[in-house]
C-alpha cells in the first residue's frame, strides 16, 4: 500500500470525477460537494457502469447507465438497491489529491 | 442546536405516514415520541378485511414493526392512551401517568365506531369493527358460535359479513337505508351487489331499525330485536353503522372541533398552530376523510410543514371506493349520483351481472359506479381526478380503457392495457423484465403505495415508461382505494423540492434566476445540490429561459451531453457526425472511413436519422477523432442530446419524378437553422417532397410534406415508445414560412414544455388548439417566438471543436500514474 500523488484538486471538475487507470480496474476519483474527495472502483455493482461518468450530488453519484445511486464514502448502493463497490482511501494535501493503492 | 420535541398521539396509518415523510425531509429536526392505544406497531388497517376473510395474516399487514421505531430513534409508547393535553405547559399525559413535553403536537387519533345507543349495547359478544382486537374477537367468535348480525351495510359492514360467512357463520346484515352502501352506490348498482352477496349466503334486512339487543341465558348477546318486532338470532353483533372522528381529547384541550378537529390547509388546528391533526380525526374544509389515499396526501403536506418548508397546501381530495370482497367487484368514484346538469351513460346487463354508470358534466367525467366488471375503475378514477376533457372519446368511454385507447391508437406495448386480466407471469416491464407477480409481491410485502415506490423497488416502468399505465393499474387493483394516480408533472420535480416543473419554470422567469444554486436557494431546495433528476431539468430551464445570460452547468447534464457522445453499455461512446439533411460527400465518407480505421472503431452503422454512427470509441479518443472529423469539415450531430437530432429528407424534386418540392434543400436549411438547439427532449424533423412521404414526416416532432402549392406542416408525432401520428398544424406557401412556423412551434415547445416531455406529450397536455392559436393565428406572436428562437441559436458553436481545447480536453483523459509527460512531473510515490 502506498500513497500516490494524483493531480491538483482543480483538475477534477467540481461535482465531477476523473478516472485513474489501474491494473485491477479503473478507479473513479470524485470531487463532491464541499470539495470533499472520494475514490471508488469505476464499476457500478449493478451492471458495471462507469460511475465516474455519473451526475454527482451531495456525497452520492448516480450511475449513468441505469440510475443506481451510490454512497461515495462507503461504496454502498442507496436503498432499495443492494450492492457495494470497493472504495479507496483518498486525501487532499496542500491542494493536491492523493490516492492510496 | 437542541432538537425540537414532536409528540404524536395515535399510531395509525396517517400519523406514521407523516413521520415517514418528515424523517425523509428532516431526519434530525425532531425528537419524536408516539403514543398508541393499541399494543402494536403501525399496520395497514384497510387489510383487516382480508385478514378476517382468512386471505391474509396479521404479520402480512404490518407496515412499521417495533424495530422501525427503534431504528429511527422514535420513542413509542404502545398500549398507552393519552388522556390530557396541557396547552399552556405544552405537555401531554397518558393514562399511566407518563408525561411528555412537546414543541409540536400531532393529533392522529383516527375515528371511533358509532355504537347505536340501544339497550344491550354493552353485552358480551357485541363489538365494533375497527382494529386488530375486534378482528381477533370476530375470528374467535366464529370458532364457537353460529349466528351473527352485522348492523350497517356500508363498506366495512359488508366486508365484516363476508369474512364471517367465510369463517362459517350465518350472517344477517341489518341496514337502516333503502339500499346497501348508499353512500357509495346508486340503487341499481346496490341491488346487483346485494344479489351477488345473497348468492354467497348473506341475508339482508333493509329499512330495518335496531331496537334492542337481547341477552341469552349465558349472559352473552343472543338476539337482535328490530323495531317491527322481528327477532334475529345473534351470538355475535358487529356494529358497523359508521365512524365518528375521535375528537374527545382535542375537545378537552379546547381545540375547535366540528365533526372532526378543524384544520387549515397546512393541517394545523385553527385554534393552536403548534398542534396539527391528520387523518380521520381531522376536518378539512368541512370534510373528514375516511379513506386512506386522502390521508396520505394530508400526511405529506403536514410533514412538509413540520420540516419547515411550509410551501405545500392540502386542497382536498376526490375519493374512490373499492369493496374488498373476493369474487364481487364493486367500484365507485367521484360524484356518481348525477343531477340536472349532468349526463349519464349507463350499461346494465342484469343477467350478466354487469352494471356501469358514468356521470358526465361539461364534457368531463364527474363520477363512475361499477358492479361486476371493475377492471377500468382505476382509469375512470384517473379521468375524474385529472378533470380531463373526454368529449373526443365520449362514445367509446363506456367500453373501457382498452377499447378507447385502441380507438385512439394509445395501447401499451404488446397492446396490453388491462393489467387485472393478466396472469402473474405476464411481463409488464419489457425493459427490465419485470412480471406482474413480482410487482404484486413487492407491493404487498413492502407496503408500497405509490408509482415511485414501485419503480424504486421493482424497476418496473423506470426505464422507457411505456408500461406506467399498467403498473398504475396493478397498484390500484392491489392496494385498492389506497392508491391515487397523479399526473407526473403535477407532482414535485423530485424528492429535493415540493415545487412542480411548472412552478420552477415560472419562478426562473419571474425572478430572473440565472444559476442552479440561486434557483435552489430561491425555491428552498431541501438538498445542497439537488440530484440526478432535478439538476438536468433546472439546467435546461435556465438556459432556455435566459439564453446567453444563464450559466450552462455541464456537471448538471447527463454524461452524453457532457461528453458530447452517447455512452454505451460497456462505457465506450458513439460518435455521429452531422450530415445536413442526410446528405454527405465522398470527402466526408473518406474522412469517416479513415477515422474509423485509425481509432479502431469496432462497429460502423447507418442510423435511422440518415447518418453514420461510429460505435465503441474510447472516451480518451473522443477529442482525437473529433479533431479528424472537424478537419474534414464535419461537426457534432448532437445524436446524444435533448436537442435537435436530425432533419430527415427524401430526395425530393431534385431527382424524384414525383417530387413537388426541393425536400433536401429545405431539410438542409431547417437543420442549419436549428443547429445547437437544446430542448426539453430530443427533437426530430423530416421533409418529404410529396404526399408519398418517404421521409416519414408523419412521426416527427415537426414533419413537412411538400405539395404542389406549398407545404403541409405536421407536429407532435413520435415514432418511439408509443407511436403517435403527427397532427396537421397548418399549410404554408414557401420555405421561409416553413422555417418561421416550424421554428415558432419549436420555440413554444422549448418555452412551455417540461423537461423530458416530448412534443407529443406536451401537445397532449396543452392541446393542439393552444399551439395553433399562439403560432398559426397570432402572426405577431409567431414572429416574436421565431425571433427568440433565432436569438437563442445565434452563432451556436460546434461542441466538438470547443471540447477538444484546453482545459476541457482534460476531462476526457485519465489521470495517468505512470505517464512521465504529465506536466506535474513523475507521479510521486510515498510509502505508508
Amino acid at each position: 500500500m502506498a500513497w500516490q500523488k494524483l493531480c491538483p484538486l482543480e483538475e477534477i471538475p467540481a461535482l465531477g470525477a476523473r478516472v485513474v487507470e489501474h491494473a485491477d480496474g479503473d478507479i473513479a476519483v470524485f470531487r463532491a460537494a464541499g470539495d470533499s474527495v472520494f475514490a471508488v472502483a469505476d464499476a457500478c455493482p449493478h451492471k458495471g457502469g462507469p460511475l465516474s461518468q455519473g451526475i454527482v450530488h451531495g456525497h452520492k453519484v448516480t450511475c449513468p447507465l441505469h440510475g443506481w445511486n451510490i454512497e461515495l464514502a462507503s461504496g454502498h448502493a442507496c436503498a432499495p438497491d443492494e450492492g457495494c463497490v470497493r472504495n479507496y482511501p483518498v486525501r487532499i494535501e496542500a491542494g493536491t489529491v492523493w490516492l492510496e493503492l | 442546536m437542541q432538537k425540537q420535541k414532536l409528540v404524536m398521539v395515535g399510531n395509525g396509518m396517517a400519523g406514521v405516514k407523516t413521520l415517514e415523510e418528515l424523517i425523509k425531509h428532516a431526519p434530525d429536526l425532531f425528537d419524536i415520541t408516539v403514543f398508541g392505544a393499541e399494543p402494536h406497531g403501525n399496520y395497514n388497517r384497510i387489510l383487516l378485511s382480508p385478514v378476517l376473510a382468512g386471505e391474509m395474516t396479521l404479520p402480512d399487514i404490518m407496515l412499521n414493526d417495533l424495530d422501525w421505531y427503534r431504528d429511527n430513534g422514535i420513542t413509542l409508547h404502545a398500549g398507552r392512551k393519552v388522556v390530557e393535553i396541557n396547552r399552556a405547559r405544552r405537555t401531554v399525559r397518558a393514562d399511566d401517568g407518563t408525561e411528555v413535553a412537546y414543541d409540536r403536537l400531532l393529533l392522529a387519533t383516527g375515528s371511533v365506531p358509532f355504537i347505536l345507543p340501544v339497550p344491550g349495547k354493552d353485552l358480551p359478544g357485541v363489538i365494533a369493527y375497527r382494529d386488530i382486537a375486534d378482528t381477533e374477537a370476530m375470528i374467535e367468535a366464529a370458532q364457537h358460535h353460529r349466528h351473527a348480525v352485522v348492523i350497517g351495510a356500508g363498506l366495512l359492514g359488508l366486508e365484516a359479513a363476508n369474512g364471517l360467512i367465510l369463517r362459517g357463520m350465518e350472517v344477517t346484515v341489518v341496514h337502516l337505508g333503502g339500499w346497501i352502501m348508499e353512500r357509495q352506490l346508486d340503487k341499481a348498482a346496490a341491488d346487483m351487489l346485494q344479489a351477488s352477496l345473497e348468492a354467497k349466503g348473506m341475508k339482508f334486512c333493509l329499512q330495518a331499525q335496531t331496537a334492542e339487543l337481547l341477552a341469552a341465558d349465558s349472559g352473552r348477546v343472543g338476539a337482535v330485536r328490530l323495531k317491527d318486532g322481528t327477532e334475529l338470532a345473534a351470538d355475535l353483533v358487529v356494529m358497523a353503522a359508521g365512524i365518528r372522528p375521535s375528537t374527545s381529547l382535542a375537545e378537552s384541550a379546547r381545540l375547535h372541533c366540528e365533526r372532526g378537529i378543524v384544520v387549515t390547509d397546512t393541517l394545523q388546528t385553527v385554534t393552536d398552530p403548534r398542534i396539527y391533526a391528520v387523518g380521520e380525526c381531522a376536518n378539512h374544509r368541512g370534510t373528514a376523510y375516511g379513506l386512506v389515499a386522502p390521508l396520505f396526501d394530508q400526511a405529506k403536506v403536514c410533514a412538509n410543514h413540520l420540516a419547515g418548508f411550509g410551501i405545500g397546501r392540502y386542497l382536498g381530495s376526490v375519493t374512490s371506493t373499492k369493496l374488498k370482497v373476493t369474487g364481487v367487484d364493486v367500484f365507485s368514484a367521484g360524484d356518481f349520483q348525477g343531477g340536472a346538469d349532468c349526463d349519464e351513460i349507463v350499461l346494465h346487463d342484469r343477467a350478466g351481472g354487469v352494471y356501469k354508470k358514468l356521470v358526465l358534466k361539461d364534457d368531463k367525467l364527474a363520477g363512475a359506479v361499477m358492479v361486476g366488471d371493475t377492471a377500468d375503475g382505476a382509469w375512470y378514477f384517473q379521468l375524474v381526478r385529472e378533470g380531463k376533457d373526454v368529449a373526443e372519446m365520449r362514445d367509446h368511454l363506456m367500453f373501457g380503457q382498452s377499447f378507447t385507447q385502441s380507438q385512439l391508437g394509445d395501447a401499451g406495448h404488446q397492446g396490453q392495457s388491462q393489467a387485472a386480466l393478466l396472469p402473474d407471469t405476464a411481463e409488464i416491464c419489457g425493459c427490465n423484465g419485470v412480471c406482474k407477480g413480482t410487482i404484486v409481491k413487492a407491493i404487498r410485502e413492502k407496503g408500497l403505495f405509490t408509482l415511485d415506490e414501485v419503480k424504486k423497488h421493482t424497476k418496473a416502468s423506470s426505464s422507457c415508461g411505456s408500461c406506467t399505465g399498467l403498473v398504475e393499474q396493478i397498484l390500484a387493483s392491489t392496494v385498492g382505494g389506497a392508491y391515487q394516480s397523479t399526473d407526473k408533472f403535477a407532482k414535485p420535480v423530485c424528492g429535493c423540492t415540493e415545487h412542480t416543473h411548472g412552478e420552477v419554470r415560472e419562478a426562473i422567469r419571474q425572478q430572473k434566476l440565472l444559476t442552479i444554486p440561486d434557483t435552489m436557494r430561491a425555491l428552498e431546495w431541501s438538498t445542497p445540490n439537488g440530484c440526478a433528476t432535478c439538476r438536468p431539468a433546472l439546467n435546461y430551464y435556465l438556459i432556455s429561459t435566459w439564453p446567453f445570460e444563464a450559466e450552462d452547468d455541464p456537471q448538471s447534464r447527463f454524461i452524453n451531453e457532457r461528453a458530447h457522445a452517447n455512452i454505451q453499455k460497456d462505457g465506450t461512446y458513439s460518435v455521429v457526425p452531422r450530415m445536413w439533411g442526410g446528405l454527405t460527400t465522398p470527402d466526408e465518407l473518406r474522412a469517416i472511413a479513415d477515422a474509423a480505421e485509425k481509432y479502431k472503431v469496432p462497429t460502423v452503422k447507418v442510423t435511422g436519422g440518415q447518418r453514420i454512427d461510429l460505435l465503441g470509441v474510447k472516451k480518451s479518443d473522443l477529442p482525437l477523432i473529433w479533431s479528424d472529423l472537424n478537419a474534414a469539415g464535419m461537426v457534432s450531430g448532437h445524436a446524444y442530446g435533448k436537442s435537435l437530432r436530425t432533419v430527415k429528407t427524401c430526395v425530393g424534386k431534385e431527382h424524384c419524378r414525383f417530387g413537388t418540392q426541393l425536400a433536401m434543400d429545405l431539410g438542409v436549411k431547417l437543420e442549419k437553422m436549428l443547429f445547437g438547439m437544446w430542448s426539453p427532449h430530443k427533437v426530430k424533423l423530416a421533409v418529404s417532397g410529396c404526399p408519398r412521404n418517404c421521409a416519414e414526416s408523419g412521426i416527427k416532432d415537426v414533419g413537412v410534406i411538400g405539395v404542389d402549392s406549398g407545404y403541409e406542416l405536421y407536429v407532435a408525432g413520435n415514432g418511439g415508445i408509443k407511436t403517435e401520428v403527427a397532427q396537421f398544424f397548418c399549410k404554408v406557401g414557401s420555405d421561409e414560412e416553413v422555417m418561421e412556423y416550424g421554428g415558432a412551434f419549436l420555440q413554444l415547445y422549448r418555452e412551455e414544455a417540461y423537461y423530458l416531455e416530448r412534443t407529443c406529450h406536451y401537445i397532449e397536455r396543452v392541446g393542439l388548439e393552444h399551439a395553433k392559436k399562439l403560432v398559426v393565428e397570432d402572426a405577431a406572436n409567431r414572429k416574436a417566438l421565431y425571433e427568440r428562437l433565432l436569438f437563442a441559436l445565434k452563432d451556436a458553436p460546434d461542441p466538438w471543436a470547443e471540447q477538444r481545447t484546453a482545459p476541457l480536453v482534460r476531462n476526457y483523459q485519465p489521470i495517468d500514474l505512470t505517464n512521465n509527460g504529465d506536466r506535474h512531473g513523475l507521479a510521486e510515490t510515498v510509502s505508508s
